[in-house]
């Protein structure tokens, strides 16, 4: 396989799993609007859920002031915006479109009629409580491509690279929401937290889809020290640190037998993999939260340099 | 059944009495190779034909079987309008034109062989010199070179057009890069799924091998330095050149690499594409870049969609680039007009195709008569392609024709002209019920071991009422293209 459509493959998945992950982030931002007012300020929400994003600095290069109206525009349809919805799901079809010979049918039919649609929606339309419908859609559409991938695309390096994007994309995804509220989680907030913090727990957990998951396997009421290593440490939440270096960590190794040696990225996936596994909670709140995230975003985007250069993706 | 359409239908058919109908006789009566085509299309309701279009144009949508048009700001990717009717072609007169085009494409050959060697045919007088060393299409490079099996133009493009029951004409031989078979291939894929039962119906030769035979073909021409199965690509100027979905289409079709020169390298005499493992050697190139941007080294050196030292490596037998450069010289306009006598130079036969009457205005008394009959002529640039630059007389403003005028005065060599020919047509679906529209058509030609001319080809159709022009930059659309089997 060419290093270039690997590099495609790799990011056409990393920019469909963005797209993705900025919808939910618009769908919790859009939900806290609507709610009543309980102390924080919707416009500290907003922020938080550009941070979040990664986009908050390119938001205040275009915008002075933080609206409703202005931040769904920047974060679903602004071209300017290289993480914007529209602009992710450009750049996925973009790389899908120089690899069209490494993907199936189904792949390029899920992402070409995706781009399609999106370009007729007309922001002016999604007034009035027609948002949530829209925002489900992007996500129905981003299942839609991952679930064609894994049924019909052969479990060769092609696979491996496009696993790798996801994986990649969504580590790094869960890490920035919870690093955008880690205060919120800190363990003296346990015992003193009161409905707001109970809101902003919640927050984290529908940010990633995992507001019933918790209840599933927690069995209990919202406390942050659990969200916490729901969202990292635990092996079966689809969207924890551990469960997508588990993935990373398979599909790097998968490619070191093609290759015929270790890469560097297997080695230093394998390393963050056997961190993860293990630390425990205590312990990573005990050295800091904020300071564990700030290092396991690094060591993500290492992780992401190695595999460029592992295989030439050039 | 909606009889107002069907009554609707037979009485539009009459629009265009002047021009050869390929499905209608001048009394009326249905051609045979159409009878069941023409029972169809009474069958059909407009409201149930509006559905069909509209479910086409979806699947080639989602496919994104899409081409972008140069200098169209509004939108850079876009459909070919896909007609729903398709033309068929009798078997009888199928093999006519199959023996005409190997004929043809046989000479063509031979011909570049010569003129990149001994020159036989300039020395025997036939024809000019001039008309060649002196042409811009003709690649010095080239000369006293062998490409294995001594083959310069593999893949063929023909573009035939037909004025009556026998008159078929050859407008332009496109031995460079041909495009078009992705659209003749996804054709058919569309009919077979929109209309099975008609299909059913008939004995349909069919296309589908095409891929296959691209493959033997190039696998056939490996040069002499690879000792294994060939490795093939096919090298791409990248995803914004108008044929893109093409290039990825055959690459896929054919399961090889489709590369661009950013991918490729040159290392002890080999050429190699760039991959997660390293590196893998590639010994034939089917490339879908011109001549000029192969390689920086030997033609344009601010080129970035070559490989800097390809066209040494070809001309040591490193690597096969298919089709081979400097092709153009033999599919030039001002050589067109010399195909028949090359065809009786190089094989001794008569012509079984012939060629557009061809006026040269590099000849002072042929340019005479072209400027003396503008407003009846098609008047084309020497070196222009895909209906750019061209003069359609007998639609041309006065204006249009008074520049033209001072084009041709100006440097008369540049030009050709040619009567303008009245293109049949064939039955097209155009919203409001059918009407005869005009059509050419491009059969597709693989030369290896073998000449392989896949079954019928591409027909273009010129959907705009009256409009001979069936180019896709100009409006033009496509249809599937039937031959029967006897």
């Amino acid at each position: 396989m060419l290093g270039r459509t690997a590099a495609s493959l790799y990011w056409m998945s990393r920019y469909i799993e963005r797209a993705e992950n900025i919808a939910r982030l618009t769908e919790v931002g859009y939900r806290i609007s609507l709610t009543p007012d309980i102390g924080i300020g919707h416009r500290e929400d907003w922020k938080s859920t550009l941070i979040a994003a990664g986009s908050y600095e390119a938001y205040l290069e275009r915008h002075t002031d933080i609206t409703s109206e202005k931040v769904k525009h920047f974060l679903l349809f602004d071209r300017d915006n290289p993480s914007s919805v529209r602009s992710c799901l450009e750049t996925a079809r973009n790389n899908a479109r120089a690899v069209r010979t490494a993907l199936t049918r189904e792949m390029w039919e899920a992402l070409n009629s995706t781009y399609i649609d999106f370009a007729s929606v007309r922001p002016a339309d999604l007034g009035s409580g027609k948002l949530p419908e829209f925002l489900d859609w992007v996500r129905q559409r981003s299942a839609l491509f991952r679930g064609s991938m894994l049924g019909t695309l052969l479990r060769d390096e092609g696979f491996h690279f496009s696993q790798l994007g996801a994986f990649i994309e969504r580590a790094d995804n869960t890490a920035r929401i919870l690093d955008v509220k880690y205060y919120v989680l800190l363990p003296t907030n346990e015992t003193v937290g009161g409905d707001i913090d109970a809101f902003q727990w919640e927050t984290i957990l529908r940010s990633v889809s995992a507001h019933r998951s918790y209840r599933h396997v927690y069995k209990d009421r919202y406390r942050p020290w659990n969200v916490a290593e729901f969202l990292i440490l635990r092996p079966e939440m689809p969207r924890s640190f551990c469960f997508c270096y588990g993935w990373i960590e398979r599909s790097l190794e998968g490619l070191s037998d093609i290759i015929g040696h270790k890469t560097p990225s297997f080695i230093e996936a394998s390393s963050i993999l056997r961190d993860l596994k293990s630390s425990h909670m205590d312990a990573i709140f005990q050295s800091g939260l904020h300071e564990f995230l700030t290092e396991f975003l690094k060591r993500n985007n290492i992780v992401s340099a190695h595999i460029a250069n592992d295989f030439h993706f050039l | 059944m909606n009889t107002q359409a069907n009554a609707k239908i037979s009485g539009s058919i009459k629009e265009a009495p002047a021009f050869f109908d390929e499905m209608r006789s001048t009394d009326g009566s249905v051609r045979p190779a159409y009878q069941k085509i023409a029972e169809w299309m009474a069958r059909q309701s407009r409201t149930g034909m509006a559905r069909k279009q509209e479910e086409a144009d979806a699947i080639f949508r989602r496919l994104g079987i899409t081409f972008a048009v140069y200098g169209d700001n509004a939108s850079n990717e876009r459909l070919i309008p896909f007609d729903l009717i398709p033309r068929v072609i009798a078997a009888q007169e199928w093999r006519f034109l199959e023996r005409g085009i190997e004929q043809r494409v046989r000479a063509l050959n031979l011909f570049l062989y010569d003129i990149y060697h001994r020159q036989e045919i300039i020395r025997a007088g036939r024809i000019p010199a001039d008309l060649v060393v002196g042409n811009e299409a003709f690649l010095p490079q080239m000369m006293g070179f062998d490409p294995p099996g001594k083959i310069y133009s593999h893949i063929v493009g023909t573009d035939i057009v037909r004025t009556g029951e026998n008159a078929f004409f050859v407008l332009e031989d496109n031995l460079r890069t041909p495009s078009g078979v992705s659209y003749m291939l996804e054709d058919r894929e569309a009919m077979m799924h929109l209309f099975p039962e008609l299909f059913a119906a008939h004995r349909v030769a069919p296309v589908e091998r095409y891929p296959e035979m691209l493959r033997q073909t190039l696998e056939s021409v490996a040069p002499p330095s690879c000792k294994s199965d060939p490795t093939l690509a096919v090298l791409t100027p990248g995803i914004y050149n108008s044929a893109y979905f093409e290039h990825s289409f055959l690459a896929d079709q054919m399961g090889v690499e489709l590369v661009q020169g950013s991918d490729l390298f040159i290392e002890n005499g080999a050429l190699y594409m760039r991959t997660v493992t390293g590196k893998e050697r590639i010994d034939v190139l089917y490339r879908r870049v011109d001549d000029s941007f192969l390689d920086p080294l030997a033609f344009r050196s601010d080129s970035s969609l070559g490989v800097p030292g390809l066209f040494d490596l070809y001309r040591a037998g490193g690597v096969t680039i298919v089709n081979a450069p400097g092709t153009g010289i033999a599919d030039d306009k001002a050589v067109y007009a010399y195909v028949p006598d090359i065809i009786e130079f190089y094989t001794g036969e008569k012509p079984i195709l012939s060629n557009v009457p061809t006026y040269r205005c590099s000849i002072p008394h042929e340019c005479d008569h072209v400027l003396s009959n503008l407003s009846q002529l098609v008047v084309k640039e020497v070196h222009g392609s895909g209906g750019y630059g061209m003069l359609i007389g007998p639609h041309a403003t006065k204006a249009q024709l008074a520049e033209f005028e001072k084009k041709i005065k100006a440097k008369p060599s540049n030009y050709i002209a040619q009567p303008t020919l009245n293109l049949s047509t064939c039955p097209s679906n155009v919203g409001a019920g059918s009407a005869p529209r005009h059509v050419d058509l491009r059969p597709f030609v693989l030369v290896g071991d073998k000449i392989r001319i896949t079954p019928g080809g591409l027909t273009r159709v010129a959907l705009k009422k009256g409009s001979l022009v069936v180019n896709s930059s100009q409006g033009g659309g496509t249809k599937d293209t039937w031959v029967l089997e006897d």
